[in-house]
């Protein structure tokens, strides 16, 4: 079996570099317990850490492709919010359109109700995330000043588009039937819609891990995102593996911004830009480029929010902003950074 | 003696402001291996980076069995079947040595045979199949790396200074796989900076100075007079064996 | 003389020269130019969005840097002074340390981040720097009891710089010389001064080597020029006269909250006003922020004029209702990167980059 981290040249290990190396692995479980102790209550640690859990899981969703296209194009995309915010109002008008599934206490159609709300969010900003690299971002390859300023321009072009065509005002949803309210599991309270997004978070996750690690795609994106000279040199076109890479990585922000508008049952046009702050801190912990990283990163920051919300309720941002600036000090370019060939 | 395989006829490269190419002429027989040589900052690599369309030649015409492939973009120059180890080796440290194979093999999966022949070349590949490629030392990287450019049969093959910083026993070991290698229909273009390695193994020599080439020949011609060495190169053969 | 007091940094245009100078005399005469609340109120604006948004371009213009932390530092001068008159009363005493002790605040913090940060690559540093300003928009936010969270603070400013203030019983050219005016002067000047400050700096060889270090880092610090020093020099300059030109929004406003100086879109406003300006000349701050804000205070009741004219058609009236002028500014913000990389100063000066 093909052992897929990434980590720096050492012809041979010791003990203690390959403990640091798994060191990261730890980390959310470690900090899991440390919220364990300092929550104390039992059940009330499993609800929160369920939330915090599905939080993470849906940031991974919506950051997993701004590392990779990062990674492989370097590129940044400081717009990729606006696809979150556009996943969300998709989502939302298709899930009052299929009302009639949503109403009904059948968990089936609540689902497939939402399966088809992502759908139609994906291909949106799947669509849209094609145009935005084809217009906006191609022209700017390699400038890195340029493309912020200009991804920055298309997320307020985009906001204000939202504003356009569903109005000003902040939109409701309701979730389906089947999915309020919470369940009862180990005398804890959990909300059901977490569970599904969970759920959700964790095939996505291991479906991203399958293909970059097993199919060919999966072989030239990990592969380009070191050298994409080389790969040329062995005769694939990579330019156009970007651009599909791109409208991959907006459709999962689409998907991970109708997850995140049912998670929040609230969403404004301005909800992208909002978790984009969190989105950035899981890049920048997880390390520009990687998958696994970015993995951890949500899911430390999720459980983090969480238990600081519970505990010291005003300083929860600030406490994720302080793991970031830890896990810097540790290691400044983030938990697996890519080595780049150049 | 038959059309050359590739050609280059007074070929220009700039990168940003500077001018590093002034005009190569250059002809690679089929088969055999063609020595380019030539001291640091010669253009050595950058002729083969713009052979490769890595960088784009600015002036003049590469013809590779009579078709001017300058315009081309690397895909699909290493589709027509010139495959590329660059200096720096090039390797996908993430990937897997199997990876690292799978992916150079375009069509699939590797031809076993094919793959025993190179795996007898190159023994460490077999030790370190399923390690990321970056757990390899330098010289067993550089094995990789040739062994990608050999997975598949190639017409040419553009190596560039594959010795650079091995111990001699690897040198002997690479040395020996090329030969081999020239036993099959691959022409082999080398830059090399070691030159009994180049004697050993070259057919045809140029050398490079200054963005282009000051010498074009048979190596052996080259080897037997001494003085031309030193003028070409500032070196005689005898006093670097 | 005067070519002395801009540091031998002319606007190298004629046009350009005009248009600066019609900037500036309508600002220093625009109590009698253009009698109003409202009117007086933009050009104040103007004068403290000028110093904002240069102090900006310094960061980005002349070293490259982009971050996302610049409004923070606008806050903290801000917030300085309006918590030392909160706390002290509206004395000239307490309104003088409450901006230096601002200024000193976001000095350090500058510092701090300039440090950490800088080491690192762009991408990550304006990332850092997003996050850590969202988190002291937040803070800032929960901390309601010692600042006023959300609703922020109002408070009152020193009785020579209110309207209740009589300079001279007469008026001159029917407008009364009260506090107010003197309190616009105030702002006025400081801001002309901290602009002149601005261009001194750039102008000396400090400046000169900002310019080396954002164009070739490498070749900088190959040379001997520790580029973490000067990266984190200007952003502290930066940062400084941020905090000086929030403490002035403090001033004119006599209230500081949160929308008025830590919210992202004034993040985005800035970046606007330099991009479209004109990044690296400082004269697009002068450009730039006086389009900005006319558009934002006069453009938006142009539009909603248009808009209703225009009600019949569905679309084409949602894109010009007045609350989207972002969105026109948006798309003028990305063609001017694309097709005026130097902004209208950059245009006004013939060159092409």
């Amino acid at each position: 079996m093909s052992d897929d981290r990434i980590r720096p040249r050492f012809d041979e290990l010791s003990f203690s570099q390959r403990l640091g190396e798994h060191a990261p692995l730890l980390l959310a479980p470690v900090l899991a317990a440390l919220g364990l102790i300092a929550i104390g209550d039992p059940t009330t640690w499993l609800t929160l850490t369920v939330a915090g859990l599905a939080m993470g899981l849906m940031i991974f969703i919506m950051a997993s492709g701004l590392t990779i296209v990062f990674g492989l194009m370097d590129v940044i995309n400081f717009g990729h919010g606006a696809f979150v915010a556009v996943g969300a109002f998709v989502g939302v008008t298709v899930l009052g359109v299929l009302s009639g599934w949503t109403g009904t206490p059948d968990i089936v159609m609540n689902i497939s109700a939402i399966l088809l709300a992502i759908l139609a969010a994906m291909i949106a900003t799947g669509a849209m995330g094609w145009l935005f690299e084809r217009v906006i971002v191609m022209p700017v390859y390699g400038f890195h000043l340029k493309q912020i300023l200009v991804t920055m321009g298309g997320l307020i072009v985009t906001e204000q588009m939202i504003h356009v065509i569903w109005g000003p005002d902040a939109l409701h949803i309701a979730r389906p039937e089947t999915l309020r309210g919470s369940v009862v599991v180990f005398g804890a309270a959990i909300e059901k819609y977490r569970i599904l997004a969970v759920a959700i978070g964790l095939i996505l996750f291991f479906a991203m891990r399958h293909i970059l690690r097993s199919t060919r795609i999966g072989l030239l994106v990990r592969a380009g995102v070191e050298n994409g000279e080389m790969v040329e040199a062995l005769g694939y076109r990579i330019k156009a593996l970007f651009l599909w890479v791109f409208v991959a990585g907006s459709a999962l922000a689409g998907l991970g911004g109708v997850m995140w508008g049912l998670y929040q049952e609230t969403i404004t046009a301005q909800m992208g830009s909002e978790i984009m702050v969190l989105v950035f801190v899981v890049v920048i912990i997880g390390g520009l480029g990687s998958v696994e990283g970015c993995f951890i990163g949500a899911l430390l920051v999720g459980l983090l929010s969480n238990y600081a919300a519970f505990l010291v309720p005003k300083v929860a941002l600030v406490s994720t902003i302080a793991l970031m600036v830890a896990v810097l000090m540790w290691r400044p370019q983030g938990l697996y950074p890519v080595v780049k060939a150049k | 003696m038959a059309e050359a395989l590739l050609t280059l006829d007074g070929v220009h490269t700039h990168i940003g402001p500077y001018h590093i190419l002034h005009g190569v002429d250059l002809a690679v027989p089929a088969g055999g291996v063609a020595m380019l040589l030539g001291r640091n900052g010669a253009g050595k690599t950058t002729t083969l980076r713009t052979i490769m369309g890595l960088w784009k030649a600015s002036a003049g015409t590469i013809r590779f069995h009579g078709r001017d492939i300058a315009g081309l973009d690397t895909p699909a120059i290493a589709k027509l079947g010139i495959s590329f180890v660059p200096e720096d080796m090039g390797i996908f440290t993430d990937l897997t040595v199997q990876e690292n194979m799978t992916l150079a093999a375009r069509s699939g999966a590797p031809d076993r045979k094919r793959l025993d022949w190179i795996c007898d070349l190159f023994p460490p590949l077999r030790t370190f199949w399923h390690s990321p490629a970056g757990t390899l030392s330098g010289g067993q990287k550089q094995m990789l790396s040739v062994a990608r450019a050999i997975i598949e049969p190639r017409e040419l093959i553009l190596i560039d200074e594959p010795t650079k910083g091995l111990a001699p026993a690897i040198i002997k070991a690479m040395t020996a796989a090329l030969r081999q290698l020239k036993e099959t229909d691959t022409t082999i273009l080398l830059v090399e900076q070691n030159f009994s390695m180049a004697r050993a193994l070259g057919d045809t020599v140029a050398v490079m100075d200054d963005g282009h080439i000051i010498h074009e020949g048979d190596m052996a011609d080259l080897s037997a007079d001494a003085s031309l060495q030193e003028r070409l190169m500032g070196l005689s053969l005898e006093a670097h064996q | 003389m005067l070519v002395k007091l801009i540091s031998g940094d002319t606007p190298r245009s004629r046009l350009l020269s005009l248009i600066v100078l019609l900037i500036g005399l309508a600002l220093l005469f625009a109590p009698f130019l253009f009698p109003g609340i409202k009117s007086l109120d933009t050009a104040a604006r103007i004068a403290i969005f000028i110093v904002l948004v240069a102090s900006y371009d310094l960061l980005l213009g002349y070293t490259g840097i982009v971050s996302f932390a610049h409004t923070m530092f606008y806050g903290i001068g801000a917030y300085g002074t309006a918590l030392a008159l909160d706390a002290w009363g509206p004395s000239f005493w307490a309104m003088g340390l409450g901006t230096l002790l601002g200024a000193l605040v976001a000095a350090v913090l500058a510092l701090l981040i300039g440090l950490f940060s800088l080491r690192v690559r762009a991408i990550f540093f304006a990332m850092v720097t997003l996050a850590i300003a969202s988190a002291f928009a937040v803070l800032v936010s929960q901390l309601s009891a010692f600042t006023g969270g959300e609703d922020g603070l109002t408070y009152r400013i020193p009785r020579e710089l209110t309207p209740a203030f009589r300079l001279m019983k007469d008026r001159i050219l029917d407008v009364s010389l009260n506090g107010r005016l003197v309190a616009y002067y105030l702002i006025f000047f400081a801001s002309l001064i901290l602009f002149l400050v601005l261009l001194r700096i750039v102008n000396s060889p400090f400046g000169t080597t900002l310019k080396a270090v954002r164009d070739n880092p490498f070749r900088a610090e190959a040379i001997g020029y520790r580029v973490v020093w000067y990266r984190t020099g200007a952003t502290v300059l930066s940062a400084v006269v941020a905090a000086l030109a929030g403490s002035l929004l403090a001033i004119w406003l006599r209230y500081t909250g949160p929308a008025t100086t830590l919210s992202m879109e004034i993040m985005i406003d800035i970046l606007l006003m330099v991009v479209i300006g004109g990044m690296g000349t400082m004269y697009g701050a002068v450009v730039g922020a006086t389009i900005f804000i006319l558009a934002q205070t006069y453009l938006q009741d142009l539009m909603g004029i248009a808009s209703k004219a225009t009600a019949g058609i569905p679309l084409l009236s949602e894109l010009i209702a007045p609350e989207r002028w972002l969105l026109w500014l948006g798309v003028l913000f990305i063609l001017s990167v694309y097709f005026f990389p130097t902004g209208i100063v950059g245009r006004l000066r013939g060159e092409a980059k």
